[in-house]
C-alpha cells in the first residue's frame, strides 16, 4: 500500500517536472522565434544563395550534365538545394550561442534553475522556423521550374527538413559551445558545411563517386536527407524513403546527445 | 542567510578570491566594497553557482552552493555587472521568459510581472524593445528580472555602474523601495563610497580577494575618528573653551598651527554642533565627517578609484573580453 502511494507520488512529481520542463522549453523556443520574426534580414540572406545555385548551377550545368537519368538536371538538384539551404542556415545557427554568451544573455539563462539539456533543446528547436520557412520559399520557387507536389510529399518534406535541421543545428551549437569568438566559429564551420554539402549527393548522383568518397558520404547525415527528399519530391532515390528517415533519425539522436553533453560542460561565465 | 566558509577561487596563477569567510544575515543590505579586480564579481558568481569554487564553500538559504546548486539557483536572484536581457525582445517579454524559466506558477505570473515592472518604474515602457531602453532602464529591467521569482536573496553586481548622477540617485531610490517592499536580503557590490554608505546596513571592504574590514558604515567611520569642527572665534580669550573639554562628546580641543583655527574632535557633529555654539562666539564654522574613502584609504593604503579607468565604455569592453 505504502509502496504504491510512493510510486504514485513519484509519478506525480515526474509529471510535474515534465510539464515544468515543457514550459521552459516553450519559453526558450518562443524567444528564438520572436527574434527570428523580428530579424527578417537573416532569412533573406540565407535563402538568396540557394536560389542562386538553383538557377546558375542548375541551368548552367544542366546543358552539359547528362548523367542524372530520368529528370533534367535542374529538377534533379532541387531537393539538394533545399537541403543546402537547411545545412547552411542550421550550422550557422550555432553562432547565436556565441552571441548569447557575448551579451551575457546565456549567463542569465544558466543562473536560472533550468537544466542544460533544456537550454540545448530549446535553442535547437529555435533553429527550426528558419529552416522551414526557407524550405517553403524554395518550394514555391520550385513551382516555376515545374516541381509539383502532392500533400503526402509535402508532409514528407517537412519531416525531413525538421530532422535535418535539428541534427545540423546540434552540430552548429556543439561547435559554438566550444568556441569563444565569432571569427573562429566562421572559420571552423566552413570546414564542416562544405563537406556536408558536397558529399551529400546534392549536386550529382552518388553512384558516380569513387568508393572512398562514397564511404564518407555514408556518414554524412545530409546524404539521407537529400536522398529521401528526392524520393519524396521526384520519386527517385538510392535507398528507400523509410530507410533514409530512420538513418536520419538515428543521426539526429546521436548529434543531439553530443550537443547536450557539450552544453553541460560549457562554462557559465 | 549566507555563510561563506574559506571560499577560494584561483585562475591559473591568480587568486581572485582568497579564503573568504563571511556571514550575511537575513533581510540586511550587505555591501561588498572594493576597487577593480578586488574579487567582487567572482565572489558573487560563486554564490550564484555560476562558478565552481577552487575550494571552500558557502551555504545560501540553507543550501550548499557546491552540492545543491539547483536549489540555490531557485532561491536567489542576480543582476549582473553587464546587462543581460535580450534586446530584441520587449521588457515584458524578457520578464515573461524568466518567469517561465523560474517556473513562476501560471496563476500569479501576470500579477508578478506587473508588480516588478511597477517596482522599477517600467510599466509605461514594458512593450518597447529593450534596445530602445536607456542604460538606466536596462539596469532596472535587470533588477525586475532578478526579482521575478520572489527570491530570498538578490545579488546586485554594481547596480549603478555607468549611470549618470541623476539616474544613479533614482536607482538608489528603487533599491531602497526594494528593501521596504520585498523584504529580501540584498548583497550589492560597488566601488562608490557614497552608495555603500547610503544603502548598506553593513559593509565589507574586499581587497585582493580578502575581506579586510567589516562593520556598519557609521562604525567604520568612527574607526577613523569622530567629526572635526573648525571654528574661528569672534574674539580672543573665551574661557568657555576650556569648559567644552568637559563634555563627553568632545574628545579633543586644540589650536591648529596650520590655519590658526580651533579644531574640535567631536562625536556626531550634526547633533552636538549647536550645543557647542551656545558656549562660544564664532564668526566662521566648518565641520567635516570622515568618509568611507578615509576608511578605505586607511585599511588598504590606497584610494578607491571613483571611476574605473577610462570610464564606463572601456570597462564594458574589458568585461566583454573576459
Ligand atoms: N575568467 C577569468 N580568467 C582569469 N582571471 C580572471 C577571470 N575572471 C576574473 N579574473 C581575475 O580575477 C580578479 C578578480 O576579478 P573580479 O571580476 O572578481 O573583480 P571585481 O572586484 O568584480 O572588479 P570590477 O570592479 O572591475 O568588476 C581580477 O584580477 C581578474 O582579472
Ligand atoms: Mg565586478
Amino acid at each position: 500500500m505504502e509502496a504504491t502511494s510512493t510510486i504514485l507520488l513519484n509519478n506525480v512529481i515526474n509529471v510535474m517536472t515534465f510539464t515544468e520542463s515543457l514550459g521552459r522549453l516553450y519559453a526558450l523556443w518562443l524567444r528564438e522565434f520572436k527574434v527570428f520574426i523580428r530579424e527578417r534580414s537573416r532569412l533573406i540572406a540565407s535563402t538568396f544563395t540557394p536560389v542562386l545555385w538553383l538557377f546558375v548551377i542548375g541551368s548552367g550545368f544542366g546543358s552539359t550534365h547528362p548523367s542524372t537519368g530520368v529528370v533534367d538536371y535542374q529538377k534533379f538538384i532541387f531537393p539538394g538545394i533545399v537541403c543546402m539551404s537547411v545545412i547552411f542556415s542550421s550550422v550557422f545557427f550555432g553562432s547565436y550561442i556565441i552571441w548569447d554568451r557575448k551579451f551575457d544573455f546565456l549567463k542569465s539563462v544558466m543562473v536560472a534553475p533550468v537544466s542544460r539539456d533544456i537550454v540545448f533543446i530549446g535553442k535547437t528547436l529555435g533553429g527550426m522556423p528558419n529552416s522551414l520557412v526557407q524550405a517553403a520559399i524554395l518550394l514555391v520557387i520550385g513551382l516555376t521550374i515545374g516541381i509539383n507536389m502532392d500533400f503526402i510529399s509535402l508532409v514528407q518534406t517537412v519531416i525531413i527538413v525538421l530532422l535535418l535541421s535539428f541534427s545540423l543545428t546540434s552540430v552548429g551549437l556543439t561547435i559554438g559551445s566550444y568556441i569563444e569568438s565569432l571569427e573562429g566559429f566562421q572559420l571552423i564551420i566552413s570546414f564542416v558545411v562544405f563537406p556536408l554539402f558536397f558529399l551529400s549527393g546534392a549536386l550529382f548522383p552518388l553512384k558516380s563517386l569513387p568508393l572512398w568518397l562514397l564511404l564518407l558520404s555514408a556518414i554524412d547525415p545530409a546524404t539521407y536527407a537529400v536522398d529521401s527528399l528526392r524520393a519524396a519530391i521526384l520519386g527517385i532515390s538510392s535507398y528507400s524513403f523509410s530507410i533514409d528517415v530512420v538513418v536520419l533519425l538515428v543521426f539526429t539522436i546521436i548529434l543531439a546527445i553530443f550537443g547536450s553533453y557539450s552544453f553541460r560542460r560549457m562554462r557559465a561565465v | 542567510m549566507i555563510a561563506i566558509r574559506d571560499l577560494v577561487k584561483k585562475y591559473s596563477n591568480l587568486t581572485a578570491v582568497d579564503g573568504l569567510n563571511l556571514d550575511i544575515y537575513e533581510s540586511e543590505v550587505f555591501g561588498l566594497l572594493g576597487s577593480n579586480g578586488a574579487g567582487k564579481t567572482t565572489t558573487i558568481h560563486m554564490l550564484a553557482t555560476l562558478l565552481k569554487p577552487t575550494s571552500g564553500t558557502a551555504i545560501v538559504n540553507g543550501y550548499d552552493i557546491v552540492t545543491q546548486s539547483a536549489k540555490v539557483r531557485s532561491s536567489v536572484g542576480i543582476v549582473f555587472q553587464a546587462p543581460s536581457s535580450d534586446d530584441m525582445l520587449t521588457g515584458y517579454e524578457n520578464l515573461k521568459l524568466h518567469s517561465w524559466l523560474y517556473n513562476v506558477p501560471r496563476q500569479i505570473r501576470a500579477k508578478r510581472i506587473a508588480e516588478v515592472l511597477d517596482l522599477v518604474g517600467l510599466t509605461q515602457r514594458k512593450d518597447d524593445q529593450v534596445k530602445k531602453y536607456s542604460g538606466g532602464m536596462r539596469r532596472r529591467l535587470e533588477i525586475a528580472r532578478g526579482l521575478i521569482h520572489k527570491p530570498k536573496v538578490i545579488f546586485l553586481d554594481e547596480p549603478t555602474l555607468g549611470l549618470d548622477p541623476s539616474s544613479r540617485e533614482s536607482m538608489w531610490e528603487y533599491i531602497k523601495r526594494l528593501v521596504k517592499e520585498e523584504k529580501i536580503t540584498i548583497i550589492l557590490t560597488t566601488h562608490y563610497m557614497e552608495e555603500a554608505d547610503l544603502l548598506c546596513d553593513r559593509i565589507g571592504i574586499i581587497d585582493k580577494g580578502k575581506i579586510i574590514v567589516l562593520d556598519t558604515p557609521s562604525r567604520l567611520k568612527e574607526m577613523i575618528g569622530g567629526d572635526v569642527i573648525k571654528v574661528r572665534l569672534s574674539h580672543e580669550k573665551q574661557p568657555n573653551i576650556e569648559l567644552l573639554k568637559k563634555f563627553s562628546f568632545v574628545h579633543k580641543v586644540e589650536q591648529s598651527n596650520e590655519d590658526g583655527l580651533i579644531h574640535l574632535s567631536v562625536e556626531d557633529a550634526n547633533r552636538n554642533l549647536p550645543i557647542i555654539l551656545k558656549y562660544i562666539d564664532t564668526e566662521w564654522v566648518e565641520y567635516t565627517s570622515p568618509t568611507l574613502n578615509d576608511v578605505f584609504l586607511k585599511s588598504t593604503g590606497r584610494n578607491i578609484k571613483e571611476e574605473p579607468e577610462g570610464g564606463f565604455m572601456e570597462k564594458f569592453a574589458r568585461y566583454d573580453q573576459k
